[in-house]
């Protein structure tokens, strides 16, 4: 059937089976390959992009779910040519050793930014602690998450 | 992942008609549990029908001393609902710790009851709160509904529509995480509702189940001395690889004491 995806600021007409997954519409057919698979089970989060502005595991969602949406990956963060200030964080704290995690260790941090300073509810400083919290669906095997962390908060300063 | 028909019902009628003309559907909620299922070829179902078009199942409404929550709306929705934070905070507490953001963010409270896992969480509330599930065609009791391991009360191809819960005068849900899938090893929703002290269990046993020797002790004195002298039986209790039965009765009394300390 054919889909229509708002992928990174572009429209795209699409045609998928029922069963493709959203994340392989994005790495097989529009080539956008920064958006990883880890796991494939739900569980690790490198495959976590945008849809309709809030992070899901690409990999646990059809792509027809996604019809109609905004679909936001890594590819579609830094603007012209210049790394996103959370992209620099990362590049700055050394948050990354071989890089797979950080696709969507980047979307789901964009996120918890977005979050705490929207709504008022949770509008407290972003805390260690709950940035790790935040962190709970992105499994990364190098870093210890030490850096990613530090990146994260310095992101977030760099960002609001 | 086998292939599907796949469907886009607008109204409830349609979605069950859909249903009853297949050779086996499934109706798909966030896809947390039922597309790692498919991947996994543990379902092929013949059509998937897309429960995200339909209007009845979304949305909080507060009504006179309940919560009423459409069955499609996402953990997140529920962690964040103000409605929900102020009338019953321990409701918008359990949602905020179910999986992971982006769990979250997909996942439902139709999906979760309708899956009825051993370890979820939103049993527990169902089963304490007395909660009310509506289906198109009738309502059923939190009592009613959880009937075995992935079983409900559900008949094949009934909806759950939305889930009432009555404000309690005070409740608290604690859980010991599974600290890799932070499924409940064993959690504990205790509260003190107008129709006395209900307590129930999740991620312990096959399904959720209410501890009613708990709650006649704590209906006497609700106080986390009361169930000191309450030795949880591990008879048939779960027992696997992240718990034995014996650990997970331990775990039951040590949740439940959190619970009434957090209340007190
Ligand atoms: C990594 C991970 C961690 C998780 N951790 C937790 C956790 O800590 N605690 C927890 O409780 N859960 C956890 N879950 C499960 C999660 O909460 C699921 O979202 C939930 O169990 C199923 O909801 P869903 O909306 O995704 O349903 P789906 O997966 O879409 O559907 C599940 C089943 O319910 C049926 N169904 C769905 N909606 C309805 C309806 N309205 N009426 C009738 N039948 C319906 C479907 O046909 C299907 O059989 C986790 C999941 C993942 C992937
Ligand atoms: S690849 Fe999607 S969660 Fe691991
Ligand atoms: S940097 Fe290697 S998995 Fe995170």
């Amino acid at each position: 059937m054919k889909i229509s995806l708002t992928v990174n600021g572009t429209a795209h007409s699409i045609e998928v089976e029922p069963r493709t997954l959203l994340v392989d519409v994005l790495r097989e057919q529009l080539r956008l390959t920064g958006t990883h698979v880890g796991c494939d089970t739900s569980q690790c989060g490198t495959c976590t992009v945008h849809v309709a502005g809030k992070p899901v595991k690409a990999c646990s969602m059809l792509a027809v779910q996604a019809d109609g949406q905004d679909v936001t990956t890594i590819e579609g963060v830094a603007k012209d040519g210049v790394l996103h200030p959370m992209q620099a964080a990362f590049r700055e704290h050394h948050a990354l050793q071989c890089g797979f995690c950080t696709p969507g260790m980047i979307m789901t941090a964009l996120s918890i930014v977005e979050r705490h300073k929207g709504e008022p509810l949770t509008d407290e400083p972003l805390t260690d602690e709950m940035v790790r919290k935040e962190l709970e669906g992105n499994f990364c095997r190098c870093t210890g998450y030490q850096p990613i962390v530090a990146a994260i908060l310095a992101g977030a300063k760099a960002t609001v | 992942m086998h292939n599907f028909n796949y469907h886009r019902p607008k109204t409830l009628s349609e979605a069950s008609e859909i249903f009853s003309g297949a050779e086996d559907a499934v109706y798909l909620a966030g896809g947390q549990t039922l597309i790692p299922t498919l991947k996994q070829r543990l379902r092929q179902p013949s059509d998937v029908i897309d429960l995200s078009h339909l209007a009845e199942l979304r949305g909080i409404a507060v009504e006179k001393d309940a919560v009423v929550i459409g069955a499609m709306t996402r953990h997140g929705e529920v962690a964040a609902s103000a409605d929900v934070r102020r009338l019953i905070p321990a409701l918008a507490h359990l949602a905020g710790e179910i999986g992971d953001p982006q769990v979250r963010n997909l996942g439902t409270l139709g999906g979760s009851l309708a899956n009825s896992d051993p370890a979820a969480d939103y049993p527990a509330a169902v089963l304490a709160l007395g909660a009310t599930i509506h289906t198109p065609t009738r309502t059923i009791a939190a009592d009613d509904f959880f009937t075995g391991l992935f079983e409900t009360a559900l008949e094949p191809g009934e909806m759950i529509v939305k889930v009432s819960f009555p404000v309690p005068k005070r409740a608290a849900y604690m859980k010991f995480r599974n600290p890799a899938s932070r499924y409940a090893v064993a959690g504990v929703c205790v509260a003190d509702t107008v129709s006395g002290v209900r307590v129930a269990v999740t991620g312990a046993g096959p399904y959720a189940f209410r501890q009613t020797e708990m709650e006649t002790v704590l209906s006497k004195s609700f106080t986390p001395g009361a169930l000191a002298g309450i030795a949880v039986s591990e008879e048939d209790l779960n027992s696997d690889l992240h718990a034995t039965a014996a650990y997970r009765a331990h775990l039951v009394g040590v949740m439940a004491r959190r619970a009434v300390e957090a209340l007190i």
